[in-house]
């Protein structure tokens, strides 16, 4: 059975009213609160997020960013204990109503982590695995794509002679770039980085930098980063948590310049961990 | 003496302690296979493998428990290969931690442990009487397959636990559903793993006797099985029931017929440990 292009943008109905595919997406968090077990991990959140904007989640270790990133591709679902109240709506759709389908949402929001965790098979297999699991057999639109992604994340110069190399292979800032591809690969319109820099040298952080800067363009992106300045680089806004809570949420050059809160402050200034 | 040279003293001791305990095993173990060797080895021929059971021992041949042992081997592992893998994915993939999978999981382990004749109590209670299966190959392999059930549970899921979250991680994040996960990552990376658990559980139901015994196999089967409802034997039992006999060319038989034995299980470990280096390899 051949799944074409149609079918494919006719089920991305999850977050897109439209057909149109690869439109970046907004995103809005209502009184959202998180359980593990008895522990409150977040507590009342609300927040916008603009599409084609770089957001940065920042905070101290155990703040809660991490876990709050990862609701919006609603990876907690495997942890046991999870429990979760509120809404996140993208484009107007609750992905916590019961009816979604976690696998098709997935495919809209795309996620890179922090340690680079490339599949251990080829280059090429790696790129082509999210279009694998969706059923296309068509081979000539699994090369497009692949080559697509591996030079929009800026990879294609390096491995085109090398595709049926695996992927272990490769450097550790090569392997976050052939994640980051991956995730393109299946056209998402919204790009989840946890921390996608932590692992890599100042050469290949730049290089990752430059690409959100680009993938901005055509995504919406929110990033988990731990480190300051990478946080001013890149982002157009910037959101303070602390122990669960969003302190402060607004303009990056806001909270970086004056911030409204003294624990803001204090945190980007290094003056409390 | 002081105090250095007193520790010295006492670590030299410890030493030599620790090598003489790694070497009786491995010297008992050479021992016991050296005088195997010698009895056995000259009675291995092609006839003594393809002869039928006899009452005269130079004419006897493990033919029919050598066909018997296959017979239950390739029986049992078609038997417990996909109910015990598929145990320990649920175990490890889909079922909620609570307490119920608490006391699941301990009582696997426990299972590992139980004796192996109460398995053949079990199978001569359901398999032959319930199931009217008889005193058959079936019958003896399912009996088995129960007794190593638990073993290959336990493996499987030691093998998935062995396989990075961050793979699954990056799976599920590309939209992946749990079966494209566990079939596209999980099984692959976790396959050598639970393969090395599949044979060495196999090779411990080739070597089993006590269960096979209750169950019904015969000590003398005229004839090689041809299906799983026929009678049979297993050379375990044919080694029994040599060793039981007073005139010395059975005892002769006896250690022919362990020495093919081992030769099976060696060669089973052996393909168990080249597996287990293949995949290592692999990942790394």
């Amino acid at each position: 059975m051949e799944i074409t292009m149609e079918k494919i943008a006719d089920k991305k109905t999850v977050v897109h009213q439209t057909n149109e595919v690869n439109q970046a997406s907004k995103i809005e968090v209502k009184d959202v609160n998180v359980w593990y077990g008895d522990f409150q991990a977040i507590k009342g959140i609300n927040m916008n997020i603009k599409p084609n904007t770089v957001t940065a989640f920042i905070g101290p270790s155990g703040c809660g960013k991490s876990t709050f990133l990862r609701l919006f591709n609603r990876m907690n679902d495997y942890i046991d204990t999870h429990r979760m109240e509120g809404k996140i709506k993208i484009n107007g759709n609750n992905i916590y109503k019961k009816k979604v389908n976690v696998e098709e949402l997935r495919k809209e929001i795309g996620m890179v982590f922090q340690k680079p965790n490339p599949f251990p098979k080829s280059i090429f297999e790696n790129v082509a695995y999210g279009l694998k699991i969706q059923g296309i057999k068509d081979k000539k639109f699994i090369i497009e794509r692949v080559e697509k992604a591996l030079k929009q994340a800026d990879l294609w110069e390096e491995v085109k002679d090398n595709l049926k190399k695996s992927a272990l292979a490769l450097s550790g800032g090569q392997q976050q770039r052939l994640c980051i591809a991956r995730t393109l690969a299946v056209e998402p319109s919204i790009i989840l980085m946890d921390e996608p820099t932590s692992a890599l040298d100042p050469i290949s952080t730049s290089k990752i930098e430059n690409l959100i800067f680009e993938l901005k363009k055509k995504y919406t992106i929110i990033i988990v980063t731990h480190n300051m300045q990478q946080a001013s680089r890149i982002s157009d806004y910037t959101a303070f948590f602390y122990i669960g809570e969003l302190i402060e949420f607004g303009k990056t050059k806001k909270i970086f310049t004056n911030p409204e809160h003294k624990r803001t402050e204090n945190y980007i200034t290094g003056r409390v961990g | 003496m002081n105090s250095i040279q007193k520790n010295r003293f006492k670590d030299r001791l410890f030493m030599y302690w620790g090598m003489f305990a790694t070497l009786i095993g491995l010297v008992l173990l050479v021992v016991f296979i050296g005088d195997i060797l010698i009895d056995g080895l000259g009675r291995i021929d092609w006839s003594f493998i393809t002869n039928l059971p006899s009452r005269k021992p130079d004419k006897s041949g493990i033919y029919t428990a050598l066909i018997g042992s296959i017979w239950i081997l390739i029986l049992t592992a078609f038997i417990v290969i996909p109910v015990g893998v598929a145990a320990g994915l649920y175990l490890e993939e889909y079922s909620k931690k609570n307490w119920l999978s608490g006391v699941l999981e301990i009582n696997i382990s426990n299972l590992a442990g139980v004796p192996s004749i109460i398995y053949g109590l079990l199978g001569l209670e359901v398999f032959v009487r319930i199931m009217n299966l008889g005193a058959s190959v079936l019958a003896g392999s399912l009996t088995l397959s129960l007794l190593i059930l638990p073993i290959i549970i336990v493996a499987t899921r030691e093998a998935i636990k062995a396989v990075p979250k961050s793979i699954q991680d990056a799976s599920y994040a590309l939209g992946a559903s749990k079966w494209h996960t566990i079939w596209y990552q999980i099984l692959p990376a976790a396959g050598g793993g639970i393969l090395t658990g599949v044979i060495l559980a196999l090779s411990r139901a080739v070597g089993e006797t006590a269960p096979l015994i209750v169950v019904g196999a015969l000590a003398y089967v005229p004839f090689a099985p041809e299906n799983p409802m026929d009678e049979f034997s297993v050379l375990p039992i044919q080694i029994f029931n040599w060793i039981s006999r007073p005139q010395h060319g059975f005892i002769e038989n006896a250690a022919a017929a362990i020495i093919i034995l081992l030769l099976i299980t060696f060669i089973m470990n052996g393909i168990a440990v080249y597996f287990r280096n293949k995949w290592q390899k692999k990942w790394k």
